[in-house]
């Protein structure tokens, strides 16, 4: 991996990204653009599917970083998420040594331990072959699907970069990685992890920008599907629905759409196509009376009075 | 590293002074956001409006709820010459004012009062009234019958004891097993690093294997108070309950209210005092003792907030009489919803005071299809019941409602022999 050099103003950020298919507005590119240059980790909340994972993969291949992901789960603890101790060789090790009648090595060095995440975020090991190793993006996942204290945990990590592991001492980040934390809001995070970070809310895209995303990431797509299917999403999120479409649904459902052969939108591609937008029944069996219709046929007038 | 020293002109005071003006707004802003804040705005330039707003917001903000409050003061702060007179005009005393046109200015008046903190046009506030308080503990026998007092009719002094009752109730919730483990005597799940250590210790020879269990943690709780003009008294006691159950710190509890409107009331309720949380509710909470709208309020509750505090098995208390006369579709749909999202639903009534009670009202006979109990609520003795029923695990046949019904006889949860 080429190794690239960090952004120098917000429009390089953009400019960057967007070389990258990611199409972030202004707001976002400042908000990534200080991360980097203040060496902050970057808080994202938003609804699902809206590309918040999708920036710290982004950024990876921007900066030329490998990528650490932690994702997130209830229970998630310091074995899981930073170290452990390779337990079956540590007891190997002591039997191995009895046997021989010599004097065990202690058990809890470096050698018997495991890196998880976080770990091998501070503390990257050196590629074979490679020269100094680059600190990574580490990306902690769905941080409101672990519980509070998992947040405890973090806190370390965030502030001062460093783990401190009770047998070996306290491991310290010689160069801070670049810490991408995403939220679906299921809960709040505690203050005390979002001190420590930047914060942004990563909410829908409007026509324009949502266009470019749809263009970019799907190629192939052809401008008046991408138009239709953007502006009938732009109106269903102006519904009262129970789970709003994300910018991923918009992406799935364009090439749902092209794997179908549509050249635009009708009633019948669209009610086959539902489940690609919707993901609750209540919402699809509410689009299936009628309202799918409806809000195509009001996408259509203005377009016919034109 | 002084940030303060390099900046041009004003730009320092002022951010610093719009930082103090959210703080006193509301949002959790400290020094160090502040400081982070400067130093963002050297490494960003000050090119825009608003890459002014997007690095501050980007610093300061922490919570989605604060974003339009934030956005609010951003506005006022960064831009508007008039500044002063329209928050003046916020703060003039209401008399003048037409009642239909004076929902129309958007600021909130909260950030009013955090820019001029001395308006002069702000009345006092009215000294706080003497109260000589005499406690007098009831007999024995007076309590029992208080237990048993509808709450409807109770004297203010009858009401006031009941509350101190309401507050001594032993609260033990329903143990859940986390996903968490804790060291155990007793042998289960081995901990391999503890006996590890052990073993360390004793110099590499003894073998003592050490345990872990699951740790366990009380059910979380959501309290759901119809607050209309039926429910009023008694969604006042369970104000109280709620209080309780908070304080008892036996698990997480958040607490809603609605008549016309949802308001979440869990912070309200956070104050030591329950008479004070109590009352801040009732202070706060702008359709108390009005209309009822049931369906509605359910439906925003399930919008905005289940999936943000239903998370981990809450038990939900829904706390209302039923008695909505909009169409049923839609109230049972969301029935259903809040009944899927929640591990128990226990349907609190005081229509249920009544021996002859039979669920007639459409209403009703809706919610209580999508309820896993259905309890009575409306005396001390009701309660501490409901509060017992909540420290054992669920068990259907003692919560169903049906079955209950079927014997024409509404026992008593826990104190029947």
């Amino acid at each position: 991996m080429i190794e690239k050099s960090l952004p120098s103003s917000i429009e390089d950020t953009q400019a960057r990204l967007l070389a990258q298919d990611y199409v972030a507005d202004r707001p976002l590119a400042t908000c990534i653009f200080l991360a980097l240059r203040l060496q902050r980790p970057l808080f994202l909340e938003g609804e699902p599917g809206t590309g918040k994972t999708e920036i710290a993969r982004t950024l990876a291949a921007m900066l030329g970083r490998p990528l650490e992901r932690l994702q997130c789960y209830e229970g998630l603890d310091m074995a899981g998420a930073a170290y452990e101790w390779n337990y079956a060789r540590q007891m190997l090790e002591i039997r191995q040594a009895e046997s021989q009648h010599s004097r065990a090595e202690d058990p809890f060095s470096e050698r018997f331990l495991i890196r998880r995440a976080l770990l091998r975020a501070i503390d990257p090991q050196p590629v074979p072959g490679g020269g100094k190793p680059r600190a990574p993006v580490l990306l902690i996942d769905e941080l409101d699907r672990a519980d509070e204290p998992f947040e405890a945990f973090l806190l370390e990590v965030l502030a001062d970069y460093q783990i401190t592991i009770p047998e070996l001492g306290t491991i310290k980040a010689a160069e801070p990685p670049i810490v991408i934390l995403t939220s679906n809001r299921t809960r709040e995070i505690h203050d005390a992890v979002k001190r420590r970070c930047l914060y942004h809310w990563v909410g829908f895209p409007d026509v324009e920008r949502e266009r470019e995303i749809l263009q970019r990431r799907v190629p192939g797509v052809s401008q008046a599907l991408a138009q239709e299917v953007v502006a009938f999403i732009q109106r269903l999120r102006t519904l009262d629905l129970y789970k709003l479409p994300g910018i991923a649904e918009t992406i799935e459902w364009a090439r749902a759409l092209m794997e179908l052969d549509a050249v635009e939108l009708d009633p019948v591609v669209l009610q086959n196509t539902l489940g690609v937008l919707l993901k609750y029944q209540d919402d699809i069996v509410r689009m299936q009376r009628g309202e799918a219709a409806r809000l195509l046929e009001q996408m259509r007038q203005p377009q016919a009075t034109a | 590293m002084l940030p303060l020293r390099h900046s041009p002109g004003r730009l320092a005071d002022n951010v610093m002074h719009f930082a103090r003006v959210l703080r006193v707004a509301g949002m959790p802003v400290g020094s160090d956001r502040t400081m982070l804040a400067l130093q963002a705005l050297q490494m960003a330039g000050l090119e825009s409006r608003q890459d002014l707003r997007s690095v501050l917001a980007a610093c300061l903000l922490g919570s989605a709820q604060h974003r339009a409050l934030f956005d609010q003061a951003f506005d006022l702060f960064w831009r508007d010459p008039d500044l002063t007179g329209r928050m003046r005009a916020l703060l003039l005393p209401k008399v003048q004012m037409n009642p239909g046109l004076e929902r129309s200015p958007q600021e909130n008046r909260r950030l009013g009062e955090a820019l001029f903190p001395h308006s002069p046009h702000a009345p006092p506030p009215p000294p706080a009234e003497e109260q000589t308080e005499i406690h007098a503990d009831l007999t024995w026998n007076d309590r029992e019958l208080l237990r048993k007092a509808d709450f409807d009719t109770m004297s203010s002094d009858e009401w006031r004891q009941a509350t101190r009752l309401l507050a001594q109730l032993r609260l033990v919730f329903e143990p859940l097993p986390t996903r968490r483990h804790q060291r155990a005597n007793r042998p289960g799940r081995a901990d391999w690093r503890a006996t590890l250590a052990q073993m360390g210790r004793a110099g590499g020879d003894l073998w003592v294997p050490q345990w872990q269990q699951r740790r366990q943690h009380p059910a979380p709780m959501v309290v759901l108070a119809d607050i209309s003009g039926s429910m009023s008294r008694y969604s006042r006691m369970l104000l109280h309950f709620a209080h309780t159950v908070a304080r008892a710190g036996a698990g997480h509890v958040e607490s809603f209210v609605f008549g016309t409107r949802l308001t979440r009331t869990t912070r309200l309720l956070n104050s030591r005092d329950p008479d004070v949380a109590v009352a801040q509710v009732v202070r706060d909470v702008e359709d108390w003792s009005g209309g009822t709208r049931i369906t509605h309020c359910l439906h925003e509750f399930n919008q905005l907030w289940a999936r943000r505090v239903l998370s981990g098995n809450a038990t939900v208390l829904l706390i209302t009489d039923g008695l909505e006369f909009g169409p049923g579709d839609a109230l049972a749909q969301e029935m259903q919803r809040l009944h899927k999202s929640c591990r128990r639903l226990l349907w609190l009534n005081p229509l249920l005071r009544f021996d002859a009670f039979e669920p007639r009202a459409a209403g009703i006979k809706i919610i209580l299809k999508h309820v896993d109990a259905f309890l009575p609520c409306h005396n001390v003795n009701s309660l501490a019941d409901l509060a017992q029923a909540l420290g054992e695990p669920a068990r259907p046949d003692l919560f169903n409602f049906h079955h209950r019904h079927a014997t024409q006889q509404p026992r008593n949860l826990a104190r029947q022999p």
